[in-house]
């Protein structure tokens, strides 16, 4: 057997591609930011998308060889479009990947516990009502969509609290009968909307069309801090897959670990639900495409999620604004048309158990 | 050193009682059996005195100090546990299942060393599971996943072990490998050691003590053979025994009296 040959080496091979896998992926994020700016109703070339963005850069100085009006459509049209939705798909597939692992269940995604139908409640509800009120310059949909998603996971929480414990199970069960019940009244609001019927589906379904500066510049904080809390506890989680006790034995606070990984990606997935709608399949097949390719360690199963998940958004982003151009398809419909069949053909030639 | 000790505690579930007023007290270098019936509450002492299970009234101390009040991480230093069986998860190696063991001793953002790698293949050579190190846990056997869980404790570090039916699912050549083992280690690092032992023979072996539960109280303690005798066989297991001396080491050995020995036994090809 190998490892009796290299014994004081186990595990080192399978760090090192990873490390190279994450590099590799950084990459191909930034080159999927350059290419998805570039192309549109105005489609500009590679080097010159590459110059406006790589000016934009502090201490790069790049001397214009493009008129203004292409560098506006760069930077202040397209390039939020794209930070947005690699924002959001990198939010979704760390958060999924953490539901996953806290619960150690398969089938959780970032909606698991109420904050699809809280934010899909919260958002509706802003359609209908009849004012037009903004708040710090945003509508009321985004600000009613977040404290939906919040109130409903909070319940949720309350709901399930056994004592001075959260049963996971229960927490489960009570967040699928909460999102069944939102679901519900969501649904005869939808049929009971008249005119405003369509842009409440289109928002439900995720679109990145109304992005601006100013929604990242809310929506980044969240994503970035509660992705960095997460991966924090990477090494935890990775213990967490043992089961509670065995992780309590070995030291982990297992019900305080809990609250902070679900208030950090309850946070992290409802800020970014909050302004794009709720964009489905991201959250719960990046997470697995990920273990399949390389592995179930969280410390690097998370960050590999990030780049995946931002990456994976872009580019369904793109397709999603460009092949019913000028009309856009909602991006919902979009990441379960491409993700599906590559993550059918990844769970196929998969050769180990997978979760 | 640690010293464990149990004070006049109760355990139960809800409302359901499983112990009551359990004394008990293991010292540095002592390994002290736990044996009993089915279902007569050994896991359960096992999970209080590693703070899984909170004793309903009475005090449970380690190292002098209240259970309770020691933060989960350092108890983790202190009491290492390898739990009956459990499931593992199929995505991980053997090697990284032992490697967990160095989580109580690793701050929050600190990674496993070399050290950490090196001290998880001296576990894995004396368990005799180094060979299995890049498998991946689902495939594994019964007792091996037993031997991986007592490297895992090794790597832990710990000064108390409680080992929760360490050998149900290994053959007799590996029971005695594990036990000699654990026993070494008990002697030679001064441990305090309490494991909970189905097969009486096995107990009486290894232990320097015997608690005998039944009926949520402890029935008897002491030395293997004060401890293992016909009459206390039967009242706790309702089973007729012969206890013997062992010919080799003078330890109390037990043979089942089973009634076979009817006339018609010879034609009974399926008795049990």
């Amino acid at each position: 057997m190998s490892s009796r040959a290299q014994p004081a080496m186990i595990m080192e091979p399978s760090r090192r591609a990873r490390i190279y896998s994450l590099i590799g992926l950084a990459v191909l994020l930034l080159l999927a930011i350059i290419i998805a700016t570039g192309v549109g109703s105005v489609s500009i070339s590679f080097p010159t998308t590459f110059s406006i963005l790589a000016d934009r850069l502090p201490f790069v100085e790049i001397t214009p060889t493009w008129p203004d009006n292409i560098a506006a459509i760069i930077v202040d049209v397209r390039l939020p479009r794209v930070i947005l939705a690699g924002l959001v798909g990198a939010a979704l597939a760390v958060a999924g990947a953490t539901y996953q692992g806290l619960f150690r269940n398969p089938l959780a995604d970032p909606y698991l516990i109420g904050v699809a139908q809280g934010a899909s409640l919260g958002a509706v509800i802003g359609f209908l009502l009849p004012v037009g009120w903004h708040i710090a310059g945003f509508g009321l949909i985004p600000l009613l969509a977040f404290a939906g998603a919040l109130l409903a996971t909070v319940t949720v929480y309350l709901l399930a609290r056994v004592g001075k414990t959260l049963p996971v199970t229960t927490l489960i069960l009570a967040g699928v009968a909460l999102s069944a019940l939102l679901s519900s009244i969501v649904s005869y609001l939808i049929i009971s909307a008249g005119n405003k019927m369509h842009g409440i589906i289109f928002w439900l379904m995720g679109s990145f069309s109304q992005s601006q500066w100013s929604e990242i510049e809310i929506v980044l904080p969240y994503v970035a801090a509660g992705t960095a809390v997460i991966i924090i506890f990477a090494r935890l989680l990775n213990v967490m897959q043992l089961d509670e006790e065995q992780a309590q034995q070995l030291g982990v606070n297992v019900e305080r670990l809990k609250i902070i990984l679900l208030a950090a990606a309850t946070l992290v997935t409802a800020a970014s639900v909050a302004f794009v709608g709720t964009i489905g399949f991201v959250g719960i097949i990046i997470p697995h495409a990920v273990r399949i390719i390389w592995g179930a360690d969280h410390r690097f199963l998370l960050p590999l999620a990030v780049l995946t998940g931002a990456t994976f958004m872009i580019f369904t982003d793109l397709i999603a604004r460009t092949v019913m151009a000028p009309a856009e398809i909602p991006i919902g419909v979009i990441t379960a048309i491409c993700g599906a069949p590559f993550f059918l053909y990844l769970l196929r030639r998969r050769k180990k158990a997978i979760f | 050193m640690i010293e464990l000790e149990m004070q006049k505690v109760n355990l139960g579930y809800d409302r359901h009682a499983v112990m009551e007023d359990i004394n008990l007290k293991v010292s540095p270098g002592e390994m002290v059996g736990l044996i009993g019936p089915n279902g007569s509450g050994k896991s359960t002492i096992i999970k209080a005195l590693c703070h899984i299970v909170r004793p309903r009234s009475g005090k449970i101390t380690i190292d002098g100090r209240d259970i309770a009040r020691i933060p989960r991480k350092e108890l983790a230093r202190m009491v290492g546990v390898v739990p009956q069986l459990p499931l593992l998860p199929s995505t991980f190696t053997a090697a990284e299942i032992v490697l967990m063991g160095r989580n109580p001793h690793l701050g929050l953002f600190q990674s496993e060393s070399r050290r950490d790698r090196e001290m998880v293949q001296q576990a894995m050579e004396k368990t005799g599971t180094l060979p299995l190190a890049d498998r991946y846990v689902n495939e594994l056997s019964g007792g091996e996943i037993q031997c991986l869980l007592i490297a895992r404790v090794l790597v832990q570090e710990t000064k108390a072990i409680l080992l929760d039916e360490p050998t149900a699912n290994l053959d007799i050549g590996r029971q005695v490998e594990i036990l000699d083992l654990i026993r070494r280690l008990c002697t030679e690092n001064r441990l305090a050691v309490l494991a909970a032992i189905h097969d009486l023979n096995l107990a009486a072996q290894y232990c320097d003590r015997l608690l005998l539960i039944d009926e949520r109280h402890i029935h008897a303690q002491g030395t293997p053979a004060e401890v293992i005798t016909e009459k206390n066989m039967k009242e706790v297991y309702g089973a007729e025994t012969c206890v013997y001396t062992h010919p080799v080491n003078g330890l109390p050995a037990v043979l089942l009296g089973a009634h076979r020995s009817r006339p018609d036994s010879s034609n009974n090809q399926t008795a049990e």
